[in-house]
Order: structure tokens, then sequence, then C-alpha cells
């Protein structure tokens, strides 16, 4: 049976990480993200799960690894200083490919900054925090009911990509109370990471399946004997100088996700067609933007909404199709940062219309008169 | 009749540190032309396995001898 | 002596490793091995994990599940394992820089939760990889390669850090006792609870050519001239042990609860 529920978002994020069979969490507190690590605290035990508070949000992430590489479904949640310690160990899951979550609720910076006001200022961080090249998967919310369904969609990523997947949800999203329904969990499908089905001899832990470039994950104590490391290795898991081995390892990290790109990017359209202005927003933006929008459709002007909801992979294709089927003239970027994603949007509409980054970091959210107003300056 | 024994040394494995040499209590081993452990007077070796468990490179094997 | 038995345990396809001759991490590994066939390990259940530095190199060469995390962070690495499969064996090997320095943090809180680990720490007082600086068990005067002038920093002692920080067994041999390296190292995998090693070693290429103790032999004479028994100390005055290593069991606490036992309570306590 599902069930309706008055829920703020992190409480979503933890019961969709709940209910796509997260078992172990390890965090460390920090505000705007604590109150996910306080419901996993009192939800984990109860399933047998395991919740741990770490002496740091370097050891929650590196348990959080452990965990994974032990079997568990995994996760970790911070904000904006947490994210920025955590991205060392980010890397090591995208090398060592260990599936596990990391949420990301974004308060203002840099350092300190606003730990109780919002921003999205940590988007590119998201997608470049760590060193070396690698791909990213990261989810921007919305609203409370998307908190839990990406939450969800996030672990069958992470388990299916073999990889870390990121949840870049803002302080007003994560704190913000609305209706949410529940499916019944029998009916969420859910994905869990391959596993080897050769015997332990023939096991080679990081020699990927030709159909997918995903290798088979043993957990450690199922009997295989295998070698995690966050060093470059070959297909046998050991480290590695030779130049054929690092390419074939670097190139198939990439290509896993982005081969299947299609199946990973996701954004909603509104009001396209016959508009010849577009709003592009994400996350908690999203949701004055829209009101902006529907308000000023009901006045007659001919304005769209685009809505990433994975912000990585971006939708860049997509988004420009759909700026050149419609003729689009103008695309507004209204975003609580200096215009992080402005420029990645300005690349994806290459030139077919003029972009304008509007930017606010002052740990307010955008009211929809602004971004009305914006509007109004191009239309 | 007093127990002999047998060192062996896989060679390959040896990188000529010496330890073994230093702390043998009976002297019976020594560095070869190859800078390799070699035992030289293994008639005298009393079997304490010293230098087995001393060497970093898993290189020495005391065996009784049959 | 289990020869085969040990050898069973290694990749030996890796060897010779990577050490320098006559390093001491080999001795200790050697050791480990031992303990691990003596008391009849199963390596299917064994987790050995690491930091990062030339001790972080030792689960590589071993057959189990082993895994070589970042810079200090292998314990709480290792903490998650436990965590999610309490029935695994888990060692893990860490140097001095990952223990005292990087991942002092872990270190403290691993011993404050008495989580069931056997934590051996590979102490050579210095960063031996990145070509000898010092590290923050370098004793005073030394030289290192940032510390040209001799090191400045009063060293650590990690047996009185673990044993003030929680750990319930803590115990300290030098690669001079390689036997009693071996059965300290089974003491702490057999022990319920947070277990930590310390093992002096050398790194003569990096330490001790600068400071006087350029052979793997000069190292392991210093050793054994420095080392006192625990029981012998006891009865020493502190100006005496100036300079000494005190080795055997340091201390042990037998009744103190093992963490994933205690939580296997919460989770009892949850489910009421």
């Amino acid at each position: 049976m599902s069930r309706a529920e008055f829920w703020q978002g992190n409480k979503a994020i933890a019961m969709g990480g709940i209910d796509a069979g997260c078992r172990f969490f390890g965090g460390y507190p920090i505000t705007p993200s604590t109150e996910i690590a306080e419901v996993m605290a009192e939800e984990l035990p109860r399933l047998g799960g395991k919740f741990i508070q770490m002496e740091d949000e370097i050891g929650g992430i590196a348990a959080t690894i452990g965990a994974s590489i032990a079997g568990s479904k995994a996760m970790t949640g911070t904000s904006g200083p947490g994210f920025s310690l955590k991205q060392e160990l980010l890397g090591y899951g995208y090398i060592a490919e260990i599936p596990f979550i990391c949420v990301d609720v974004q308060r203002g910076g840099p350092s300190t900054g606003l730990p109780t006001k919002v921003s999205q200022g940590d988007v590119m961080q998201a997608r470049w925090g760590t060193h070396g090249d690698h791909a990213t998967i990261a989810y921007a919310p919305s609203s409370v009911q998307e908190c839990y369904d990406l939450t969800v969609k996030a672990f069958n990523m992470s388990e299916r990509f073999r990889q870390p997947v990121l949840i870049m949800t803002d302080e007003v999203v994560g704190h913000m109370r609305e209706r949410i329904v529940i499916p019944d969990p029998s009916t969420l499908e859910l994905i869990d990471r391959k596993k080897p089905s050769c015997a332990p001899d023939r096991f080679i832990p990081y020699l990927a399946d030709e159909s997918d470039d995903i290798p088979p994950m043993a957990a450690f104590g199922d009997g295989y004997h295998w070698h995690v490391t966050g060093l470059t290795a070959n297909d046998w898991g050991f480290p590695t100088n030779n130049a054929q081995d690092i390419d074939k390892k670097i190139s198939r990290i990439l290509r896993k996700v982005e081969g299947k790109r299609s199946e990973v990017v996701e954004y909603t359209a509104e009001s396209f067609g016959d508009a010849d202005i577009l709003v592009v927003s994400y996350g908690c933006v999203a949701r004055s933007a829209l009101r902006a929008v529907r308000e000023l459709r009901s006045q007659g002007i001919k304005v769209g909404h685009f809505r990433p909801i994975t912000i990585w992979p971006f939708a860049d294709a997509e988004l420009k199709k759909l700026v050149v089927d419609s003729d689009i003239k103008h695309v507004i970027v209204p975003e609580l940062n200096m215009g992080q994603m402005s420029l990645e949007i300005e690349r994806a509409v290459g030139g077919k219309a003029e972009t304008h980054s509007k930017t606010l970091l002052n740990g307010e959210l955008f009211k929809p008169s602004q971004i009305m107003a914006f509007i109004k300056e191009v239309a | 009749m007093p127990k002999s024994f047998n060192v062996k040394i896989n060679k390959v494995w040896c990188k000529g540190c010496g330890l073994c040499i230093g702390i043998c209590p009976k002297k019976v081993l020594e560095l070869d032309g190859q800078v390799k452990c070699e035992p030289v007077r293994v008639s005298d070796c009393i079997g304490c396995r010293q230098c087995e468990n001393m060497c970093p490179d898993f290189a020495i094997t005391v065996e009784e001898s049959e | 002596m289990p020869r085969e038995n040990v050898m069973k345990w290694l990749r030996s396809q890796f060897m010779p490793h990577i050490w320098c001759p006559g390093c001491g991490h080999g001795i200790i590994m050697h050791a480990m091995l031992r303990a691990l066939t003596s008391l009849g390990r199963d390596p299917d259940k064994t987790v050995i994990s690491s930091g990062i530095g030339c001790s972080s190199r030792l689960p590589g060469y071993i057959d189990t599940c082993t895994l070589h995390t970042a810079h200090g962070r292998s314990l709480a690495f290792a903490t998650g394992v436990k965590m999610v499969n309490p029935e695994l064996t888990v060692i893990d090997v860490m140097g001095d820089g990952d223990c005292s320095a990087i991942g002092g943090n872990h270190f403290i809180h691993a011993c404050r939760r008495n989580i069931g680990i056997c934590a051996i720490v590979m102490n050579n007082s210095i960063y031996g990889m990145t070509g000898g600086q010092a590290s923050p068990t370098t004793p005073v005067g030394a030289i290192a390669s940032t510390a040209p002038y001799g090191a400045v920093d009063p060293p650590f002692d990690i047996c009185r850090l673990a044993t003030g920080a929680g750990a319930t067994l803590v115990a300290r041999a030098t690669i001079a006792q390689p036997q009693l390296c071996e059965s300290l190292i089974k003491k702490g995998i057999q022990h319920d609870g947070f277990s930590v090693i310390e093992i002096m070693t050398h790194c003569h290429t990096q330490y001790g050519r600068k400071n006087k103790l350029g052979r793997p032999l000069d190292n392991f004479n210093y050793f054994k001239e420095r080392s006192v028994m625990k029981a012998k100390a006891d009865s020493m005055p502190p100006e005496e042990l100036e300079g000494k290593y005190v080795i055997g069991e340091l201390f042990h606490k037998a009744d103190g609860e093992e963490y994933t036992k205690k939580y296997a309570r919460v989770i009892e306590k949850a489910g009421r």
C-alpha cells in the first residue's frame, strides 16, 4: 500500500535510501544535512542495518566505502564543507568502482559560509571536485517527493554502474516539508550490483563484462579474494604503470556511464513549442522559476521551462534540440551561485540563443517575482 | 646423534641484505658472488630458524634433514 | 614452522616485493603470516587493509581480501567492513604517518570504540616512500629531509596514545624479535576488541643513512640493544628507560565489550 506523509526533504532522502535497500550509513553531523543522519540512526538498526557516527567527514565516507566493499548498500551525507572534505574518497570510489551514495545538502560558501542558508555553490565541485577524470552521476531534486524517488534511483544507478552517485540537494529542499506519497516498497524496482558467478579461483575482479563495461563485484567474505586500491589498477586489480592498462581502465570507467548516457540523463521540459524564452533552473530554484513561468504564461508571454534532474550528466544535447526546435531566442539561467551551470548551458545551446546568467548568493532563494522580472527584461 | 639441518635459499627472492648472516649464531651463511645468501657451513646449523624468521624476503627455509 | 602454510597466503607472483633489501616491513609481514597460519584463519574470511606509503604495500602481497585505501584512512574503511560483517578477521596495517599524523583522528576513535580490528603499526619513524621526511615519531634531533637541522617536534608514543584512547590490547615489539612480533600479532588477532601492535622497524634507506644506521644490521643491533621486556621495565627507574623500547604486552583489558557486539544490542533495542 502506498501512503501519504508530510516530510522534509532530508527525511525523504533517508527513507528513500532505506527503501532502496541501504543498510549502512556513515556520517558526521553538519548543517543542513544532519537530519539524514538522525533518521538513519533511528531507522537502520530497526532493520538490522548499521549506523555509525564517525569522527569526521572523511571517516564517514571511508566507512561507507568499506561497508559497500563488505556487501552492503551504503550512504553518506553532508553539506558544503564536508563535501569538500569528502572529495578525495569520492575519487577513490570512482577509480576502485565502489557503489555508494553521497548526499550534499548545499549551503552557502566558500568555507563555513552560511550553514543555515541555501546555495547551489557545489554543482561544479560535484563534477570536478576530486582530482582526475571520471564520470559523474548527480541528481538535483526540487521537491520532497523527488528526494525520495531520486534517492531510490540513485541507489539503482550506483549499483548498476558500480560507482558513487551524488544527490545534490540544497538547504531549501532538504528542510522543506511537503506532502509526499511513499509507494509500497514491494513495488519498487531495485537494482543490485552484479555478483561474480565464476569459481573464486577464476575471478578477475576488474575484468568487465563486454556488454556493459562493468565488472561483477564480490563482497569481502564471499570467498573471492581480491585487492581494492586507489591506485590505477589492471583487470586483476593490482597497481599498474603500464600505459595500455591505464588507458584501458580510465577509458572504461568513463565509457561505462557515458556510453549509457541516454539511460541516465533526466530532465523536465514545460511549455515548449511556441516559446521564445526559456528559463533553465534546477533544485529549489526550479520551484520559483516554474511559478514565474506559469504566471507569465497566463499573461500571454511565450516562456518555457527546462529543468535538469541529473545535473550530471547534463542534458546538453537534449536542451540544444529543444532550443533549436522551438527557435528559442533567450535562455535565462537563475542560479544560487555565480553562474556555475550557465556556462555549461551556454555551451550546450551553442550560440542558437542568447544565455542570460542570473545569480544570487546572499543565502536567499529567488522569489518568483524576481524571475518574472528577468523574463520581462527580454520579453 | 645430533640433528642436522638443510638451509634452502630462494636466490630469486633474496636481496642480499645480510640480516641473516649477521644474526646467525653459528655463522652458517655468507654472501655469494652474486651478493645472495649462501649456506657455507650448513653442518654447523643448529636449526634455530632465526634466519628464516628474520628474512624480510621469505627467502630462507630451514628444514631438518633426513 | 608452518612454512608451506605461510607460502599459501602469499601472492607469490609479486615476489620479490618492492621493499628495499633488509627492510623491516618484510619481517613484519612474515610474522603476521605466521600468526595467521598458526591461528588457522581462513583467507576467505580475512581482510587486510592499509593506508598509503611503504607499509601500505603489504596487503597486495597477501592472497586474501585486501584493501589498499587512502593515506591515514584505513581504519575508517576497516570500521565499515567490520560493522557490516563482524565475522571477518580484520587486520589493519599502518605506517607511523598513517597512524599518528594524517590518520591520527581515525586511530584514536577506533581505540575509543574498541572495534574488533587488529591494528599493526609499522613504525619506522620516517616517511620512507616519499623520501625521508620527518614523521610524528621521528626522535627529536634526528635528521630527516624536512628536518635538516634535526627534528624539532617531540615524538608520539603510539602505545601510550592507544592506551589513553581506549584500545583494550596494546603491545610493542621490534623487528629484532620476530617471534615476539608473531606472538603479539597472534594475540592481537585473537583479541575481541581493538588491539594495537606497534612494531618498531627501520628505514635504513631514508632514515638510517642520515642517522648512522645505514645498514639493515645496524638497525637490528640498535633495536636489540634498546629493547626491554615489560616485566623488567616495570622495575626500572624512568631515567634508565630513556631511549629504550619497552616491549611485550603493555596493556590488556579483558572485559571491554567489542563495538560490533555493542551495536548488536542497539539493533536488539531498536527492534523492540
